[in-house]
């Protein structure tokens, strides 16, 4: 598709933001000590990227499904994690809010978040419970000595961000006696709460400085009033929520890969082997159009299903499913080969494709491995 | 209260210079960009137009219909209107003829006593500086150049003006007008909600038949006839030799100034 004179503008806007701000510098910084950066985050925020795709009466931007994929795209160009920072507002966290907070607590949760101001994160992922998100332990039962309160027990796992969120939607069990993916409810937990508690930091292979740890609720009261949504049907939020997740996702992925092939086509054109750069040689050439070609291929996918996000399609779920496969293995076959095009040095750290490939590695498994995006693919198929 | 920036689309300088047959910029042959200098002028008028009720920020370039998209882009960075003059009768004006033409815009908008025009110090093209004070001087307000801070209060501006050996404390009244330098600011970005809105503000475009009437423009005042300068012969310098720093203490860089002679048998 050929982007409007808007679209093309916030992708200028979106490379403009990510080359002046996200200095090797503070890559290396974030690379070395894997913590969470306030001042690029405040920096994210100012620039009004936390809110992107949050309605202007909620604090955000009012951008929609296609400004928030060329961000994504554009931000994971120049750093995948730093993409991350300005994600979760958009996506998994804002994104339960947006579809069924209630007004009060919209302008209480919602509005803080698209500022940028606070920190929300997604609590869905378990020990137990992973890709069969039905398999929750969590549970969220009834105060008996205070109906007004609910009490939360279990353990949230792989929760992005978790240390420094000032709340967390959690995803629990309210109803024991409905199996699977049925009788779960969305809860807003307050990470201040007595109770609440987070785990050890996870030593990650990638997109480190975006730290990583586990929720742990031991008899916490959470009031009804931070019920998110109808009781018992949290599970079709959080799969809404997923589509739009998978489309970050998959954006993200297409910006590593696009900043992979960049660097293989500028390292491929000053290596000089055998007398000539080795871009002269068609085992390179082909790999690099192989490269390309693909990209484009995802690229006019993930617009495509950004559009139809827009649209409200029916075949939104499939197409987020597909766009996210796609793109998440094309960017680690594109990322693969750029190291490869490298030969040593894209094995030493010193050249960005080394951080490239394992940064890329995770998008293939977040958000809904693969396989999973196959069975949801697969799904509406042979339904 | 008005705040006037003028603004100039400019060749991208970093990417190839093109010069076409009679030694003029190929300018349909290169990419452009907003003036720098004139970004800082930008981000001054906002800033100012942040902290005062009633102020707007009014864009003012001189251009081909092409200047559209940079306009844009000013506008989703927070100005309020834009102002293209843009006509074939202009075509080919120098400095002079140019901040005729551009004083004649603004006085058609309508400067009041309170207004401020902000320009950038100089364009990378020309690297004249000389438009901003000269459209001054036919507006017949004050003006204050090289700006590196600015302090507004009703009907007062202190500007701190830097110069080669140092900073000059300069205070003015309105109207007047001010050039900015790149150490004044560090110009904002565009936002998602100023590109979602860009296209609600008010956007005009003078030709010639909107400014003719204005005293400052005469045949022979604007355009190439209108142009005192004309252009002789522009060409790309030759590359010079990317030249070497030597790091560390007086010695130390003494040491190694002396093996890098010996090397090259100069000495």
């Amino acid at each position: 598709m050929i982007l409007s004179e808007k679209y093309q503008m916030m992708r200028k806007f979106y490379r403009e933001f990510a080359e002046t701000e996200f200095t090797s510098e503070l890559l290396d910084e974030l690379e070395e000590t894997g913590e969470f950066n306030w001042e690029i985050f405040h920096k994210i925020a100012a620039a009004g990227l936390t809110g992107v795709k949050i309605p202007q009466e909620y604090g955000g931007q009012g951008g929609d499904y296609m400004a928030y994929t060329l961000m994504m795209e554009e931000l994971s160009r120049v750093s995948a994690v730093l993409a991350i920072y300005a994600n979760t507002s958009n996506s998994l966290g804002g994104g339960p809010l947006l579809y069924c907070a209630n007004e009060e607590q919209k302008q209480k949760y919602l509005v803080p978040v698209a500022k940028g101001e606070k920190i929300i994160v997604f609590g869905l992922t378990e020990p137990g419970a992973g890709s069969d998100a039905g398999g929750t332990q969590t549970t969220a039962l009834p105060d008996p000595e205070d109906p007004d309160y609910y009490i939360l027990n279990g353990r949230k796992t792989f929760i992005s961000a978790a240390p420094m969120a000032d709340w967390a939607v959690i995803y629990a069990k309210t109803d024991l006696s409905q199996k699977g993916s049925r009788g779960i409810s969305m809860f807003i937990l307050d990470m201040k709460l007595p109770g609440v508690s987070v785990g050890k930091h996870e030593n990650k292979m990638g997109i480190t400085g975006y730290p990583t740890s586990d929720i742990i609720m031991d008899n916490v009261r959470v009031h009804k009033s931070d019920l998110l949504g109808p009781l018992h049907k949290g599970f079709i939020t959080a799969m809404k929520t997923l589509n739009g997740g998978r489309l970050g996702t998959a954006a993200q992925a297409l910006g590593i890969a696009q900043h992979a092939l960049e660097e293989a086509v500028k390292f491929s054109k000053e290596r000089v082997q055998f007398g000539k750069p080795i871009c002269k040689n068609q085992g390179i050439s082909f790999m690099l159009a192989d490269m390309a070609t693909e990209i484009e291929a995802a690229r006019q996918l993930i617009y495509h299903t950004a559009e139809a996000m827009n649209a409200d399609t029916p075949d939104v779920p499939q197409l987020c499913s597909m766009a996210k496969y796609y793109a998440t293995e094309m960017a680690n076959r594109v990322c693969y080969k750029a190291v490869q095009i490298h030969g040593g040095y894209g094995y030493i750290k010193e050249y960005p494709v080394e951080r490239l490939y394992r940064d890329v590695r995770i998008t293939t498994i977040f958000e809904g491995t693969s396989q999973v995006q196959q069975m949801v693919i697969s799904g509406a198929l042979l339904k | 209260m008005n705040i006037f920036v003028c603004v100039k689309q400019v060749p991208d300088t970093t990417g190839k210079v093109a010069v076409k047959d009679d030694g003029t910029l190929d300018r349909a042959s290169m990419a452009t960009i907003t003036n720098p200098d004139d970004l800082n002028a930008v981000e001054a008028a906002l800033t100012l137009r942040d902290e005062i009720a009633d102020a707007k920020v009014i864009i003012v370039v001189m251009g081909p219909p092409a200047a559209a998209s940079m306009i844009h882009e000013l506008l989703a960075m927070g100005a309020d209107e834009a102002v293209l003059i843009s006509g074939r009768e202009f075509g080919g004006s120098d400095t002079f003829a140019t901040s005729q033409i551009i004083a004649a815009g603004i006085k058609t908008y309508g400067l009041g006593e309170g207004d401020i025009v902000f320009c950038g110090r100089q364009a990378i093209d020309g690297d004249t500086a000389q438009v901003g004070p000269q459209i001054a001087e036919k507006l017949g307000i004050p003006q204050v150049t090289y700006a590196a801070g600015i302090k507004y209060e009703a009907g007062k501006v202190t500007v701190k003006r830097m110069l080669e050996d140092g900073y000059m404390t300069v205070e003015t009244q309105t109207p007047c007008l001010i050039t900015c330098i790149k150490e004044l600011n560090k110009p904002r970005y565009m936002s998602v909600k100023g590109i979602l809105e860009f296209d609600t503000k008010p956007y005009y475009v003078y030709d010639y038949e909107k400014l003719k009437d204005d005293p400052l423009i005469e045949a022979d005042t604007i355009g190439l006839k209108g142009s005192p300068t004309n252009i002789f012969k522009s060409f790309t310098p030759p590359q010079k030799g990317v030249g070497q720093m030597l790091e560390g203490s007086g010695k130390e860089t003494v040491d190694k100034l002396f093996n890098i002679l010996l090397e090259k048998h100069v000495i």
